[in-house]
């Protein structure tokens, strides 16, 4: 474990130093690649605090590229509005700007990033965020709890490079989450992250209702089907059908493709898996260490994952959750749609031929 | 000294009467002699009061001189009390609430109109900035003026504990404990407690689920067990010691005093950790603060039964 801090932690500084020799160096990128620095916590962050723009899914903010560690500012607003859930059927969601999934974060380490959480005047209940990507008590949940109408603020340094799951951790937590509220941050390392063709925000949850079987009319989050963990729904992006039809995602034939995919649960653990395709990388459990050539990646309760594969052949593929009866019944099912020039060398259909 | 003597038999008559209450409801005749008593007592001491004219100031219940009292309508409901096991705490201590009386609803916005009338430091022009945050009785377009659209008869809400406090002090009351507020929580419309049951706190979750609902009136929907309304559907409430849970060296809960209130650390010192509803409302108290005033939040009066 030490060992591989201290390697993880050399690399970083490598990086930082080599970045610094090939770059012609931002007043930021010099400061930050001094050689002392031992640790992301060191890195000083430059400037005046700037509001940071944050996306809903499946949108992702543009990448860090090579800017040097700054002084952020990210604002949520956290709200509880009716939404469609599925088909014509509505659904009561806490959201982190509105939205569910929250805002996509996206940060590099050494970034200080104040967090300014403000709760509808409108809520009913008290909410508080939980970043994974903190370092300090509840992630933040323990200075952050904020009644109706009310704001709260605290501020933190992004020293673990990694995709993170945030969410609101008022209790009842797996009511706060099973409504919806959670999003991802990412902190990129120094450098930031290879550069790739498109990149897209998805996050699965699991939803437990009222309706037994699809009905029309307001649904509220049942509690004893949370208890027991069988959802009425396991949905991308917190509605059925938000990567279908004309939300599909898409792309052009050899494209490459990063996935930021979260699991904000509350209870269930995703088998992610893109039809078709094979993972050309997956940075395991949103951390540092990338696998090659995967199927299936797993995506804990509470975790994230980054794919990233390259598209050769048009066609639709499609995104699940492996564990397929969630897939095939509770709505977990997504479209990325490739167009383009076929690739007979990698994928043809004998039909014709043997037709012939 | 006699004046000493003379208020400890009130006290003594009224809680007699109270007991006879309790115990023989039939035969109220028993009881008429001590009521007129005290309903005389307690008219020769108060003196209802208007901002045009100013009479006698408050000369007793500790009721500070600069406030004036207020006539309270509403009933108020006698809840004998006993054991009872708090939400969080170890699985085996209990609680024993003692007998008091509760407003059998939140107390309204026409009653609060009353109170600043009466009171202007308490109007919202007027309120001491340590006593409430910026929107204490936020949507009242002048000091005394309820809210276009505004129900006379709907919760009283956007006000401070330090306004609910003075409130029930005016009231000749007090606020209630959270100790007993969830004591009377324990009961649904045929039991005094009802926490056993299995739809118990589905039940007001479904209702905790429900936005804007501190519009409607009070009393719109039916009492529990004890006769009091709307503990559940309307808003959440002030107690006295909303905060108790919070703090540290609590002697009855010992050792479950380091309560993180998110994530699962809630989860640990709960004695029941299905009660969804229970920790719905730890979690709003946990969140609030002594000055905040917010849509959602009101307060009813208790009393001790003397």
């Amino acid at each position: 474990m030490t060992t591989t801090r201290i390697n993880f932690l050399a690399t970083i500084t490598i990086a930082t130093v080599m970045l610094s020799c090939s770059t012609n160096s931002t007043k930021a990128d010099a400061s930050n690649s001094t050689a002392n620095i031992t640790s992301a916590a060191d890195i000083v962050a430059e400037g005046n605090p700037e509001a940071l723009q944050v996306t809903g899914a499946p949108n992702v903010p543009a990448p860090i590229g090579n800017r040097g560690a700054k002084k952020l500012i990210v604002n949520l607003e956290t709200s509880e509005i009716e939404g469609i859930i599925a088909d014509s059927i509505h659904y009561t969601f806490w959201t982190f700007n509105g939205t569910v999934p929250g805002s996509f974060i996206r940060v590099r380490e050494g970034d200080e990033i104040t967090l300014n959480l403000k709760n509808a005047a409108n809520s009913v209940m008290p909410h508080n965020i939980d970043l994974h990507a903190v370092t300090g008590p509840g992630g933040g949940a323990a200075v952050t709890t904020s009644a109706p109408g009310k704001e709260s603020s605290f501020t933190f340094k992004a020293i673990n490079p990694g995709l993170y799951v945030y969410h609101c951790a008022a209790p009842p937590v797996p009511m706060h989450i099973g409504n919806g509220m959670y999003g991802l941050i990412l902190v990129e390392p120094a450098g930031g992250l290879k550069p790739v063709d498109k990149e897209f925000y998805i996050m699965q949850g699991d939803f437990y209702t009222k309706a037994s079987t699809i009905k029309k009319g307001l649904m509220e989050f049942n509690n004893d089907k949370a208890v027991a963990e069988e959802p009425d729904y396991v949905l991308f992006n917190g509605k059925k059908g938000s990567l279908l039809g004309a939300n599909k995602l898409e792309a052009k034939v050899g494209e490459t493709i990063r996935l930021f995919v979260g699991n904000g649960g509350p209870n269930l653990t995703s088998s992610f898996h893109v039809i078709g395709e094979i993972f050309d990388n997956v940075y395991i459990e949103g951390g540092s260490t990338v696998s090659h050539n995967i199927q299936t990646t797993m995506i804990p309760a509470g975790g994230a994952t980054i794919v990233e594969f390259k598209v050769d052949v048009p066609g639709e593929y499609v995104l699940v959750d492996h564990s397929l009866s969630r897939a095939f019944n509770k709505g977990c099912i997504g479209k990325l749609k490739v167009s383009g020039n076929a690739n007979p060398k990698i994928y043809s259909s004998n039909k014709t031929a043997a037709a012939e | 000294m006699p004046t000493q003597k003379f208020t400890l038999q009130i006290k003594l008559l009224l809680q007699n009467s109270l007991l006879v209450v309790e115990k023989y409801k039939c035969r109220r005749f028993v009881i008429i002699v001590p009521i007129c008593f005290l309903l005389f007592f307690i008219e020769s001491c108060i003196k209802e009061e208007n901002t045009e004219h100013k009479s006698e100031k408050t000369q007793f219940l500790n009721v500070p001189d600069s406030l004036y009292l207020i006539k309270a309508n509403v009933k108020m409901v006698y809840i004998k009390g006993g054991n009872y096991k708090p939400f969080f705490g170890s699985n085996t201590a209990t609680v024993n609430v003692k007998p008091f009386l509760i407003d059998e609803r939140p107390v309204t916005n026409k009653e609060f109109l009353e109170f600043v009338k009466i009171n202007p430091q308490w109007r919202k022009s007027k309120i001491k900035k340590i006593f409430t945050d910026n929107t204490y009785l936020r949507d009242w377009p002048s000091d005394l003026e309820l809210p276009k659209n505004a129900k006379p008869d709907a919760p009283i809400c956007f006000v401070s504990w330090y306004a609910a406090n003075t409130f029930a002090k005016c009231a000749g009351k007090r606020l209630v404990t959270l100790d007993e507020w969830e004591f009377v929580a324990m009961a649904d419309a045929d039991t005094f407690n009802a926490r056993n049951k299995p739809s118990y706190s589905n039940k007001i979750v479904d209702l905790y689920l429900q936005k804007e609902r501190q519009y409607n009136s009070v009393k719109q929907t039916a009492p529990n067990y004890w006769g009091v309304y709307n503990m559940f559907d309307l808003i959440w409430e002030w107690t006295d010691d909303f905060n108790s849970v919070l703090t540290t060296g609590d002697s009855r809960t010992g050792k479950y005093d380091d309560k993180n209130l998110f994530c699962a650390g809630s989860a640990t010192s709960a004695t029941d950790v299905m009660n969804y509803a229970a920790f719905m409302r730890f979690g709003m108290r946990s969140s609030i603060k002594a000055n905040y005033t917010i849509s959602n939040l009101g307060f009813r009066c208790a009393k001790d039964t003397l």
